[in-house]
């Protein structure tokens, strides 16, 4: 079993001192079988052997491309998607049986915000009845009482109090997420699952809801696992951060680390296509590190490690031995763990990556 | 290195715009989306046009290939390619140009192709809907196509269907089909976003590559800063219907003279920000149907100033190069001086 976090996890300046653990995935695996049975029953490895620990007050970045298995990872972790087979835990309990008050435990102290802020919100409901229905449904406080929860709520994440009696439509797409992240908020989790919160945001509409996100770690202390294509944002938010590739984790560290220097060839070939606004380095995606082929698929993933058919640095143990993840040697940063048999040979070639030092 | 034509009135022109107007008619009644719109580009030049959703990216270029909805009423004082007089040619002679001298790639790559033909039979009816080749050259040169924007084992996969490629390949088959008779310009609407991003890489290496290798004039829609960044050569900003500023790559993205670039800029996260709060850009962009009077971003312009609300500020030029329809401009790209 991979370990993800060593106990002398050096925290990046700047944030809340390392906290106890409060969210724990061991070994999740989650597959999906798809078709009408008999031969055209097709089996899709989604998740496939993830850890993470959460510590209290952090927040961990979660990138990959499409399809990789993000959203089903966030799934699991609210308790939405029932895993084949690991374990989660959350303060120290196993929530992973459906026993129901342990789901329930689960279910009140991870909350989820969702991608999508136009289908996510009931357009039948005013703001008051959505931010306050988690409160409404665990028959929290009363009607008084819940309506100042919510007025609350939408304060903290920069909405007026006096638009709670309107409904999701009269709402820009930036004010909807603000509304669902009100919501998840309204019993006080612990853990906030972010899938892609921004992504369908327009861009002058983005930093808003990023602000709140940080905003409210900071204040309320909220655990944060912030879902994201876009590299660039989930640098902005995360402490640590995760890449994912085909259902496993890549890649793992301080996110300091993991951008600037990156010991896995995936994570390697991400961070030199992705774009940058910066006229002086223009044409470095033109020097990028070319992944070969396209993106294998999930219902027939590579044996060995799962992206040894598109690594430049792959030799024949890529191709049969399953890579755990592990800090590479001699690497600085203790807290870093790759999933590649030759992460030291990566580690050399970053100029690859970066250009010329 | 692609020409950079600073002077809009640049004698070679692949596409000249004057004047672009698209109206809906809509239960509500009439909404203008495109509001007097100027648009140049050059051979073997790529200009991005840059705006968030609904700022009228999409409706303008498909009033430029003659594809406006049915509900669109569009106007414009001029439209050339290259020496053709668009906006004097019949519905069919319009047709006739496309896919031929003047294509498009759209979004969404699924739906744009056909799934019950294969990719090789798709391109070979297009080449020879155009030209008179025989079914075996047109196979052949669809192989060579395939091949052209990176589908590995071309002549291999020619008999494929659209729903036996990735995401990324179907774009760029798409892309192929485009070119195939080598247009003189190629509007691309957000040919990536829907994209990873190592996929993304590829296909923008592909049109950057197309445009020098055929000369083609590529007008690109996207609403990505990090892909401008990448290979534009100049810039137009949209917002609200309009053109706000554009200039070239280098300048406008270095020293923005229209406060709605700028704020774009300064709220996208970039390295030396990490820690801090993003800047951010208060408000949403706004509803065509209730544009506001005067400058249309006066409400979350943070220059604004009383006249911004009543006198719309003409798109004009702020110095050799550059134009900006802004009161502020010259104080706006003073400041990106300091
Ligand atoms: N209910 C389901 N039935 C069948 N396959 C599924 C189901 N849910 C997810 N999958 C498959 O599992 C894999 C991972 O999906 P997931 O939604 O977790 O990806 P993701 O990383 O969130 O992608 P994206 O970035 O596109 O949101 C994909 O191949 C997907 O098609
Ligand atoms: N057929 C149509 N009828 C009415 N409104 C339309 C139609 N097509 C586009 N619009 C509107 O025109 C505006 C600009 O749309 P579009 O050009 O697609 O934006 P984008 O910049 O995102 O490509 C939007 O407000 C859109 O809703
Ligand atoms: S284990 Fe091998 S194939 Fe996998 S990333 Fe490392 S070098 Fe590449
Ligand atoms: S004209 Fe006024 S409101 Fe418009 S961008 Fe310039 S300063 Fe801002
Ligand atoms: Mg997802
Ligand atoms: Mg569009």
């Amino acid at each position: 079993m991979p370990a993800t976090s060593s106990p002398h996890t050096p925290q990046p300046a700047g944030t809340a001192p390392p906290g106890e653990v409060v969210l724990e995935a061991r070994d999740l695996v989650k597959t999906f079988t798809t078709g009408r049975g008999g031969l055209s029953r097709t089996r899709v490895s989604s998740v496939d052997g993830i850890s993470l620990s959460l510590r209290a007050g952090e927040s961990l970045g979660i990138v990959g491309e499409s399809g990789c298995g993000k959203s089903t990872l966030a799934r699991m972790l609210v308790g939405l998607e029932v895993p084949d087979s690991g374990s989660i835990s959350y303060r120290g309990r196993d929530v992973t049986a459906a026993r129901r008050g342990d789901r329930r435990l689960l279910r009140r102290g991870v909350q989820m915000v969702f991608q999508d802020p136009y289908t996510s919100l009931d357009p039948r409901m005013t703001v008051l009845e959505i931010v306050g229905e988690p409160l409404t449904a665990s028959r929290t406080g009363t009607r008084a009482s819940r309506r100042d929860r919510v007025a609350e709520l939408l304060s903290l994440v920069g909405l007026a109090p006096g638009l709670m009696e309107r409904y999701p439509h009269q709402f820009s797409g930036g004010q909807r997420q603000r509304i669902g992240i009100a919501r998840a908020l309204a019993l006080e989790p612990e853990v906030l699952v972010c899938d892609e919160p921004v992504s369908a945001l327009d861009v002058s509409v983005q930093a808003q809801v990023v602000n709140v996100l940080r905003d409210l770690q900071r204040r309320l202390g909220v655990t944060l696992l912030f879902i994201a294509h876009d590299l660039s944002v989930v640098r902005h938010v995360a402490d640590r951060v995760a890449v994912m590739y085909l259902g496993r984790i890549a890649e793992i560290g301080p996110t300091a680390t993991v951008y600037e220097a990156p010991a896995h060839p995936y994570t390697q070939a991400l961070l030199s296509a992705s774009p940058v606004v910066d006229r002086a380095r223009r044409g470095r995606m033109a020097a990028r590190i070319v992944l070969d082929g396209d993106p294998p698929s999930p219902t027939s993933p590579p044996p060995g490690c799962r992206f040894h058919t598109r690594c430049r640095m792959a030799r024949d143990d890529c191709r049969t031995d399953v890579p755990s993840l592990r800090r590479p040697s001699e690497a600085q940063e203790r807290a870093r763990l790759a999933a590649c048999h030759h992460a030291e040979d990566a580690l050399t070639r970053l100029e690859d990556v970066f250009g010329p030092a | 290195m692609a020409v950079t034509s600073t002077s809009p009135t640049a004698a070679r022109s692949a596409l000249r715009v004057r004047g672009l107007s698209v109206e809906f008619r809509t239960r509500r009644g009439p909404v203008p989306s495109v509001r007097g719109v100027d648009l140049d580009v050059a051979p073997g030049e790529l200009v991005a046009l840059l705006g968030e959703s609904g700022s009228g990216k999409s409706v303008t270029v498909r009033s430029i290939m003659g594809l406006d909805a049915d509900n669109a009423r569009s106007s414009a004082d001029e439209m050339r390619l290259g020496d053709t007089d668009l906006l004097a040619l019949s519905g069919d002679e319009r047709r006739r140009l496309r896919g031929h001298r003047m294509s498009m790639v759209f979004q969404d790559a699924l739906s744009a192709l056909n799934p019950v033909l294969s990719v090789g039979d798709q391109i070979g009816d297009l080449i020879r809907a155009h030209t008179d080749a025989s079914r075996r050259a047109a196979r052949a040169r669809a192989v060579e196509l395939l091949a052209m924007v990176g589908i590995p084992g071309a002549s291999r996969r020619v008999g494929d269907y659209p729903h036996q490629f990735s995401g990324g390949m179907r774009q760029r088959i798409l892309i192929g089909m485009a070119i195939a008779l080598e247009p003189e310009l190629l509007l691309a609407d957000e040919p990536t976003t829907a994209l990873d991003v190592t996929v993304q890489a590829q296909i923008l290496e592909l049109l950057d590559r197309l445009r020098r290798e055929l000369d083609m004039a590529v007008l690109l829609i996207t609403h990505d800063l990090g892909v401008v960044s990448e290979v534009a050569d100049r810039v137009a900003v949209m917002y609200a219907g309009r053109i706000v500023e554009r200039g070239s790559g280098d300048d406008l993205l270095a020293q923005p003279a229209h406060p709605y670039t700028e704020a774009l800029l300064t709220s996208v996260p970039q390295t030396e920000g990490l820690g801090r709060d993003l800047v951010t850009i208060p408000g949403s962009p706004p509803n065509p149907e209730r544009v506001p009077p005067g400058c249309a971003f006066h409400p979350r312009c943070s220059w604004a100033v009383e006249a911004c609300r009543e006198t719309r500020p003409a798109l004009i030029e702020v110095r050799r190069g550059r134009e900006s329809a802004c009161h502020r401009s010259q104080e706006v790209v003073g400041a990106g001086n300091e």
